[in-house]
């Protein structure tokens, strides 16, 4: 019962981390991603960002195991994926929470449905009990008295929290998130961001985020990766991207006039 | 070279649908509503042109037959037959192509474009076992269908029959009684039972492995209706010529 009051259990008295070695990915002869190596801590925030084309989502998808990578290694927890079985792979599945970047939330089923799903698929709890840990995740999440709605009748900010509700009803480990803000007005999208980050400290959890939006990486960065044609191009925080000299960052983070001015005002002041 | 390598990653698919079974409470909810989609929400529509083409084939039947040479009960005899052995059984399965087959597609399509296929396999379900599977379970109801389109094809056709004038009462359920083959209900049934795991599943297989957005939903749903049809129609002559040839 304990698991049900409590957002969240963390007895991760280790180390938890997400770990990629020379990750290859092609399509049809194509590489689309190139050597790319990165680790991801607990309880940071991490973004990847990068222009379209880049390889985020085929990045992001090979985390997932939605595409079979290649060549290289990934690790959750110094485990590699390629080499456990199909029972430690769904092991690992039942502690990864996804926020695709439309939300992905089934059409027919309503709110509640829709969070608690990964909840029947993984456990076996009575249906009272499912029931106060859905109302746990979207209370967190700010959502209350919509469990009945279906996803059509919810606004994009609305589907966007019950996509990081259902990511985190089955208290995972490793939350990765595609575009989480995409779509979304600039005002919602800060509150999406914080809410990610919130739970991130919070919970201690491993969590990525691929992104567009450079209010997300003045945010919430604490670690930023940006990929350029497939290949790691540039690694830091969003501390040290006011300072990077790195042509390809500096392009695609200051494009407005509006950034380039934040930069030569935080470098001014610092 | 495509051609056979959507054959094979068809039958691919159909042996996935058994691995990684969807837990029995979740699976339970899922034929229920599949049922209610596919075999409940079409019994209108069956009953409505079973009913009108049963008259149409006795109508037809009756104006072929104008000479005194013929016995007035051979149209009964005659829309039983067609209707036992091929109306209900193959052409009601093309039109169940059509509404059927293409909301299949068209509801797997779009969770394909809109990634909640993607949702299911992160959260480590078997998707083509939770969402092929329980279709494949409803559409074993699908004889019930055409049991009910058998029934109301006769009766359509009786009704045409004595309103318009071209027979007795009498005389059309002699008809319909005469040289009657049980094992011509069996073929039916046969082809009935088959032609229910095809609407199931073809379209379940241009839905899953449309790439595209939602433009390529349409086409899919197209594309299934075709190959559904051709299926059911090459299917229905090999099944002809095994059971009755």
């Amino acid at each position: 019962m304990y698991y049900h009051t409590k957002l969240y259990i963390n007895s991760n008295a280790f180390r938890i981390m997400i770990e990629i070695k020379n990750l290859q990915k092609s399509f049809d002869g194509i590489k689309v991603l190139n050597e790319i190596s990165a680790s991801f801590e607990k309880g940071k925030t991490s973004l990847v960002i990068g222009e379209s084309g880049s390889g985020k989502t085929v990045l992001l998808k090979c985390l997932l195991g939605l595409h079979n990578y290649d060549g290289g290694e990934i690790k959750f927890d110094g485990i590699n994926y390629k080499n456990i079985s199909d029972k430690q792979k769904m092991d690992l599945k039942s502690k990864i929470g996804t926020v695709f970047q439309g939300s992905a939330l089934f059409d027919s089923m309503n709110i509640e449905e829709n969070v608690m799903l990964p909840l029947k698929m993984f456990n076996n709890y009575s249906n009272d009990e499912m029931l106060d840990r859905v109302n746990l995740v979207l209370k967190r999440v700010n959502l209350e008295n919509v469990n009945k709605k279906m996803p059509s009748e919810a606004s994009g900010g609305m589907q966007k929290r019950v996509a990081i509700a259902r990511a985190i009803v089955n208290n995972p480990k490793f939350l990765f998130c595609d575009e989480p803000n995409s779509g979304l007005d600039p005002n919602t999208a800060i509150i999406i961001d914080n809410l990610i980050k919130e739970i991130t400290d919070e919970y201690k959890i491993v969590t990525i985020i691929n992104s567009h939006d450079m209010n997300s990486v003045m945010e919430i960065g604490e670690k930023i990766i940006f990929l350029k044609e497939g290949k790691k191009e540039w690694e830091g925080s969003k501390h040290t991207i006011f300072k990077t000299e790195n042509k390809s960052v500096t392009n695609f983070v200051y494009s407005s006039n509006l950034y380039k001015k934040v930069r030569e005002m935080y470098i001014r002041n610092s | 070279m495509i051609f056979f390598h959507n054959i094979g990653l068809y039958f691919v698919m159909l042996k996935k649908m058994f691995d990684k079974p969807t837990k029995w409470s979740v699976m339970k909810q899922l034929i229920i509503k599949d049922t209610q989609d596919t075999v409940v929400n079409s019994l209108g529509i069956i009953s409505f042109v079973s009913f009108f083409i049963g008259g149409v084939i006795t109508i037809q039947m009756a104006l072929n037959m104008t000479g005194s040479l013929y016995p007035k009960y051979l149209i009964g005899f005659a829309t039983r037959e067609i209707i036992i052995l091929e109306f209900a059984p193959t052409i009601i399965s093309i039109i169940m192509a059509g509404k059927v087959g293409s909301f299949i597609t068209s509801s797997i399509g779009s969770m394909r474009v809109t990634e909640q296929i993607d949702a299911l396999e992160v959260m480590g379900v078997n998707s083509i076992n939770y969402l092929v599977f329980p279709k494949v379970v409803a559409l074993l109801l699908y004889p019930f269908l055409i049991s009910i389109a058998m029934f109301l094809g006769i009766l359509g056709g009786m009704a045409a029959c004595i309103y318009g004038g071209y027979s007795t009462l009498d005389n059309f359920i002699t008809g319909i009684q005469t040289e009657f083959i049980s094992f011509h209900m069996t073929y039916a049934f046969i082809k009935t039972f088959v032609f229910g795991l095809i609407i199931a599943t073809v379209p379940s297989f241009h839905g899953y492995y449309m790439k595209g957005g939602a433009l390529e939903v349409g086409k899919a749903s197209t594309t299934s209706f075709i190959w559904t049809c051709v299926c059911i129609i090459i299917l229905n002559y090999i099944l002809t010529q095994m059971l009755l040839g």
